[in-house]
């Protein structure tokens, strides 16, 4: 029996290779680039279950098991690291997706050709601007003095920048963000809409339904597949909040409310610190936590709504 | 089309809001490029939003910038950044996506599900920056260019692409004693010509901005890209990277304001200036993007 499974195997394989080892060869370097670059750092994961020593090397250090982790669980920035990921990525979700999804309903509604294509061309200008000068535009939007400083200022009766206050610090992220990915975001579900059927508005019209109605249930039903999508996509990435960006942002005035588990690696083992198995072993987590997320809302959304990514 | 009153007003609040919006996006950017041709005194006094110009009209600040020859050297470094990852990045990303959308791969579900899976788990910060290091990257232009430069998503965007030329188109080639390489470079990159200039569009603009990678794997000043020195000079806002002998820290101090929104618009020109004409690209690789197979 297993003699007959192998054979035939042999065989396919000898033919696969004999008629495609044009396109494995093209494949090559493609392969061993991610072994390079994205297997080979899976196998250094090892290193956050060491004491790691450059000196030693991965093999040679000193294995000291689950240390490192009971060191982040009990360290006094846990529980805030932990909060801070999760509510920046609670807020973020909760603002943006409505907010995305509202401006293509918008611009939905615009019969207007040339205003529409005005609108939707300025609103993808913040995407293609940097990180870096878009945090730079942040800072000087909120220096003490500017406009949004001395609004806020009206209700807490202080002139201050307000970057450096912790109150201020996830909101201010949350909403740069959206003002950079707007228009993008709006893309795909402008699509969607454009994608549905224009003879169940004339209906629903018929039947007396006024525009709030329609979209509420004909827009809104037409494109729940695409917010799904996404909404699997953003949690996939959900852990990896943009720490690039908070590095750009943040300062010791605000670690209370601004310090994320992926920041906090950073900080620790490439700028502050140079603790490389503690880093390794945060950075662990965080992937494992992520990980877990997008395959429990892939599968949750299968059941659900039928409609998943893989 | 007779119009209700309230449709009327939902209407009138559709066109106020979406205008809103568009002088949202577009403030900030217009504020950039009148405070740099400001006076320098008077901008550095300036708190809020800049509107117009303020004082008279000078082009200073750009000359200053163009004279400082490590902001010179950082705009060449970061062109020649963004033209080689771009190129090793196309190369793998259209040997990747050929391969996957070869039909009749033996290892075609082992290779696909080989690549999907770094986007949904990697090893982090940490190895990675140990991988590159062990590998003699670190404060080599290497380091800038080759790790991390290819995308999955994008590989699986133009793979999806290219699984839809028609099978008929390839088979006929194929009869006619046409090989692999031969198909790729005759059949299947001709017909794909949109898809392969979205994607590079993507990594263009992805490129141009990036900042991190240099910043964590690079000291060497002489290998900044221009993102890096407006880190420096919009974010940290020193002048201590600047290099800039006593006199010009000075006369630097004096004119920072200005230098800074300088640099900002020439580094985002050149995006500006081409995005309106790419866009429609862009929204096509969104769109092969978000169809799922």
């Amino acid at each position: 029996m297993a003699q007959r499974s192998i054979q035939p195997l042999r065989k396919r394989i000898k033919r696969d290779l004999r008629r495609n080892w044009k396109v494995y060869f093209m494949l090559l370097p493609v392969v061993a680039y991610f072994i390079i670059f994205a297997y080979m750092p899976m196998g250094g994961i090892l290193m956050g279950f060491e004491n790691y020593r450059i000196k030693l090397g991965i093999l040679k250090s000193k294995w000291i098991g689950f240390d490192n982790f009971t060191r982040f669980f009990t360290s006094m920035y846990f529980g805030r690291l932990l909060r801070n990921t999760i509510v920046i990525g609670l807020k973020d979700i909760l603002w943006a997706f409505p907010i995305t999804i509202l401006f293509a309903l918008m611009l939905n509604q615009v019969p207007y050709r040339p205003f529409l294509r005005t609108v939707q061309t300025i609103s993808y200008l913040p995407y293609f601007i940097s990180m870096v000068v878009v945090c730079g535009l942040v800072k000087d939007f909120t220096q003490a003095g500017s406009a949004i400083s001395r609004f806020m200022g009206l209700f807490s009766g202080k002139q201050e920048s307000l970057l450096t206050n912790p109150t201020y610090f996830q909101e201010i992220f949350v909403f740069s963000g959206i003002w950079q990915n707007l228009g993008y975001g709006a893309i795909v579900y402008l699509a969607a809409l454009t994608a549905i059927n224009p003879e169940l508005y004339e209906a629903a019209s018929i039947d007396g339904a006024h525009k709030l109605r329609q979209i509420w249930h004909i827009s809104l039903p037409g494109i729940l597949p695409t917010i799904v999508i996404m909404l699997i996509l953003r949690i996939g990435s959900f852990m990896n909040i943009n720490y690039q960006k908070i590095l750009l942002l943040y300062s010791p005035a605000t670690y209370e409310t601004s310090d994320v588990i992926t920041s906090y690696v950073y900080r620790i083992s490439l700028s502050e610190g140079s603790d490389f198995s503690y880093g390794t072993a945060i950075g662990l987590f965080n992937s494992l936590i992520n990980l877990l997320l997008v395959v429990s809302a892939n599968q949750i959304s299968r059941r659900v709504t039928e409609t998943s990514l893989w | 089309m007779f119009l209700s009153k309230g449709e009327k007003t939902l209407n009138a609040v559709n066109y106020l809001f979406l205008s809103l919006v568009a002088f949202t996006c577009i403030a900030p950017v217009w504020h950039v490029f009148c405070a740099s041709v400001s006076n320098p005194q008077l901008l550095n006094a300036n708190t809020s939003i800049v509107f117009w110009p303020l004082g008279e009209w000078t082009l200073g600040g750009y000359q200053q910038v163009f004279s400082t020859k490590y902001i010179v050297r950082a705009y060449a470094n970061t062109v020649v950044y963004v033209t080689l990852t771009t190129s090793l990045a196309m190369l793998l990303t259209i040997l990747g996506a050929y391969g996957l959308s070869c039909k009749g791969l033996l290892l075609r579900r082992p290779l696909n599900f080989f690549l999907t899976f770094t986007m949904l788990f990697s090893g982090g910060l940490i190895p990675t920056y140990m991988v590159v290091r062990n590998l003699g990257m670190l404060d080599t232009i290497w380091a800038i260019i080759i790790p991390g430069c290819v995308s999955v998503y994008n590989m699986m965007i133009m793979r999806t692409s290219f699984s839809s030329i028609p099978d008929s188109l390839l088979e006929a080639a194929e009869i006619d004693g046409a090989e692999h390489f031969t198909l790729l470079l005759k059949i299947v990159i001709p017909s794909s010509k949109a898809v392969i200039s979205v994607i590079a569009l993507f990594y263009i603009v992805q490129n141009w901005n990036s900042w991190f990678h240099t910043a964590i794997y690079v000291r060497q000043r002489e290998l900044y890209p221009l993102q890096l020195w407006l880190r420096d000079i919009v974010i940290s806002e020193s002048t201590a990277n600047l290099e800039l002998d006593s006199g010009d820290v000075n006369q630097f101090n004096q004119t920072r304001m200005l230098i800074k929104y300088c640099v900002i618009v020439i580094s985002i020109l050149p995006m500006m200036a081409v995005y309106p004409f790419v866009q429609k690209y862009f929204v096509k690789g969104v769109m092969i993007g978000s169809i799922k197979e």
